[in-house]
């Protein structure tokens, strides 16, 4: 028995291994999502008990299916693994693999066990290989690679106590290579060996190939590397190839003894539903289907509790204002904080949904499925079939959607899906399309049954996807690249899906939306509740006389005095003073100043915008607004010039293409700049949107009215 | 001229006898794509490309540029 006590876990597998299923079983809700240093791949790291009562760390990294890496996130497992200086540099790897594929699987094995770090080999899915005919001796894979083997089910948790308690024992770990690698240019991994101190040859050797991706070492040592590694011919592609063949080889022989194969094919149940979901018509019919499903869930399940949380936080709102004091910090906080906090949690129902869906999708094996059947559609527009996933993801929220793009290998086909991503409709747009729709279409039934209000709002979402195919176009006609795009994917088998997974996804991506979105949303409901109610004081201080001068206050009741009062502050505020001062550049599209200061407040978060329309309407007023109010009194609105209704037909057009259009996230720019790790791109986001944005306004209203 | 995977028929077979583009190659390999490996052509996505195949155990889809490399006899 080893000596050292493993105290730090990492979890290796191929994509479809049920990896996170393990790592699920071991951690439970004692689980935490970071990032790795640089990169935002998500670092997912968890606690688990062991049975001799340690509470040991583990971590869960992205999936890959070797470690010669070609996406950002199989980069990580590279970095971490070798390294072994590295923060994250596990004591053990626990490599869960699927045994209904261990071919494939056991590949990454046999290289990390090569690299000399204890490991163990849980083997996962034995059911699913028993049920397609294989019979998997786990004792005889022990005796071959001379490590511990452990049989585990992912979906129930069965052998989860036993990998604890070989994680707590401990155990010698095999020092006989799997691939001998002698023979690729030894001088140059005796001379790696010798610069940076490694003992293990296969981790010198990794330097040597892969010297381009060695982060933690300075450029111009890895240059260094590349020196001596041509000096002596090193073959990079030769080796690399010769090390896959003989590692297969080995495998092959510990699988001849150690699984026996039942001739009978029983694929059935994956090929008969391939059959429907890839046919050439139902597998289209299938696939718009199920996202008509998942925009109803979002629509029509999460209005309930979203009501209840507006209801919940206005009722709060208005019940803090009535009982405390009344003062500037009371009204900074049922004024700016509350609502603030309250136009975050608001997105959570849809997030939740939107997430539940993807993860199920996933999790079943039908998303690889998407991904095939949308390749050759996508790549007509430069993007991926990986793209599809991401893009649909936006219609939620772009954040978690432009950091799951990294599944595309391909930079450029990455960078167009990460630009043309925030043209999907997210929901932070929904209610600023509702209350725009619900002011200027009609409650009118189409054929009887056809909400038109519906219709209109499902086409606001098909004109964002149309513009992102067009920009995708257009963006792939000006970016230039040599870089080959690679599509090859897995295609699992079709798999029940395991709740708990999806449970835990609604959480995960829950919380960084409430965390990551909501202190710019936040932070920006302070802001704007400042400049709405603090001005320039000699103006603030001439509102009660201005409403003297130019009102007959006999005529009027205190509270329409005191709104005349508010209103001509807010006009003066420093927000107004703000909106007056673009009003000659929004004019052309139809907008007032008032709309102004939603405009500018919007390009923070554009969620912020029936919030804005609030705070503008309502500011001081004595009754804490709802949202069909604020429609009444944006119904009320007059044009002060014509004194017609202000949020006519062509106003309302207007401004629904502005919001389709506009990059209205700084969240969104933030993520795209920690996702490209430059400013350009998240700059040129900015710009070719906002041009796109103003331009059709201004066409819109100008035809139109 | 020698058939690459991207020439198979659905539900036709062809073993692996080596590839055409050296970088795709080692990608290929990794995922099992090994000279003397069954490769079947499983069925087509509805345009035509991409292709699922069998291979060493699994489903594998590639894009008819990428099953192209493989050669088979």
């Amino acid at each position: 028995m080893s000596e050292k006590k493993f105290e730090r876990i990492a979890l290796v597998g191929n994509p479809n291994s049920g990896k996170s299923s393990v790592f699920n079983h071991l951690t439970g809700l004692n689980q935490k999502v970071g990032n790795f240093p640089g990169v935002t791949v998500d670092k997912k790291t968890g606690y688990t008990r062991l049975p001799d009562g340690r509470r040991v760390r583990v971590l869960d990294l992205p999936g890959t299916y070797s470690l010669y890496p070609r996406s950002l996130d199989e980069r990580v497992v590279f970095d971490v693994l070798i390294d072994t200086l590295n923060e994250d540099y596990p004591d053990v790897v626990v490599v869960v693999a699927d045994a209904a594929n261990l071919k494939r699987n056991l590949l990454l094995f046999t290289q990390i066990k090569d690299l000399g770090i204890p490991v163990i080999l849980a083997l996962n899915m034995l059911d699913v290989s028993t049920n397609l005919g294989q019979k998997v001796r786990p004792i005889q894979i022990a005796k071959h690679l001379d490590v511990p083997v452990i049989s585990i089910n992912g979906r129930t948790g069965e052998g989860i106590e036993l990998l604890k308690k070989a994680l707590s024992e401990g155990f010698d770990v095999s020092k006989q290579p799997v691939c001998d690698i002698s023979s690729f240019s030894p001088e140059v991994i005796k001379a790696v060996q010798e610069k940076y101190q490694i003992e293990n040859p296969y981790r010198a050797y990794l330097y040597a190939q892969q010297w381009r991706f060695l982060k933690h070492i300075p450029a111009l040592e890895r240059l260094e590397i590349e020196k001596t590694a041509k000096e002596h011919l090193f073959q990079n592609e030769f080796y690399q190839s010769k090390e896959t063949i003989n590692r297969y080889k080995y495998i092959d022989k510990i699988l001849e003894e150690a699984v026996e194969y039942n001739v009978q094919e029983s694929r059935n149940l994956t090929r008969k539903l391939d059959k429907l979901f890839t046919h050439r018509i139902f597998g289209y019919v299938i696939f718009l289907f199920i996202l008509f499903l998942i925009f109803q869930a979002i629509f029509s399940w999460a209005s309930t509790p979203m009501d209840f949380i507006d209801w919940s936080f206005s009722e709060l709102a208005s019940f803090l204002h009535d009982r405390l004091p009344s003062n500037k910090l009371v009204d900074l906080l049922t004024e700016g904080i509350i609502p603030g906090i309250a136009g975050v949690l608001i997105f959570i129902p849809q997030i939740a949904i939107l997430f539940a869906f993807i993860a199920l999708l996933e999790e079943t094996g039908y998303m690889a499925r998407v991904v095939f059947l949308m390749d050759k559609f996508m790549r007509r527009f430069g993007l991926n079939g990986k793209s599809v996933v991401p893009l649909i993801s936006g219609v939620a929220c772009a954040i978690p959607a432009i950091m799951s793009t990294r599944t595309i290998d391909n930079w450029k086909e990455r960078i167009s899906t990460i630009l043309v991503i925030p043209l999907m409709s997210c929901s932070a747009r929904l209610p600023v399309y509702t209350i725009l729709i619900a002011l200027v279409v009609p409650k009118h039934y189409v054929f009887g049954f056809l909400n038109l209000q519906g219709l209109v709002l499902m086409g606001m979402y098909l004109l964002g996807f149309l513009m992102a195919i067009v920009s995708a176009v257009v963006i792939n006609k000006i970016l230039q690249t040599r870089e080959k795009s690679y599509f090859i994917m897995e295609m699992p088998l079709y798999k029940f899906p395991r709740w708990k997974n999806v449970g835990l996804t609604i959480v995960e991506k829950s919380k960084t939306f409430a965390f990551e979105a909501g202190k710019v949303i936040l932070a920006i409901s302070i802001i704007l509740w400042a400049l709405a109610s603090y001005g320039p004081e000699e103006r603030m201080q001439a509102a009660a006389q201005y409403v003297n001068d130019n009102y007959d206050i006999s005529e009027l009741s205190d509270n329409e005095i005191q709104d005349k009062i508010q209103a001509y502050k807010l006009e003066n505020s420093y927000a107004g003073i703000l909106g007056k001062s673009i009003e000659p550049v929004i004019e052309p599209l139809g907008y007032d100043w008032k709309m102004g200061i939603a405009l500018i407040t919007s390009f923070a978060a554009r969620e912020v915008f029936v919030g804005t329309m609030a705070t503008i309407y309502s500011i001081g007023s004595v009754d804490l607004e709802d949202e069909a109010t604020i429609k009444n009194r944006m119904k009320a609105e007059k044009d002060p010039k014509t004194g017609e209704r202000k949020y006519t037909l062509p106003v309302a057009i207007s401004l629904l293409l502005f919001y389709a259009f506009a990059m209205q996230c700084m969240s969104t720019l933030a993520i795209t700049w920690r996702e490209t790790k430059s400013w350009k791109w998240p700059m040129i986001q900015l710009v070719y949107m906002s041009v796109l944005a103003y331009v059709s306004a201004l066409l819109a209203y100008q035809v139109l009215s | 001229m020698s058939r690459s995977a991207s020439d198979l028929k659905p539900g036709e077979a062809g073993i692996i006898k080596g590839y055409q583009d050296n970088v795709i190659s080692l990608k290929l390999m990794e995922m099992g794509c090994l000279p003397g490996e069954t490769i079947k052509l499983n069925f087509r996505a509805p345009l035509g490309d991409p292709i699922s195949f069998d291979v060493a155990g699994y489903s594998l889809s590639l894009r008819i540029s990428e099953a192209a490399n493989i050669l088979i006899e």
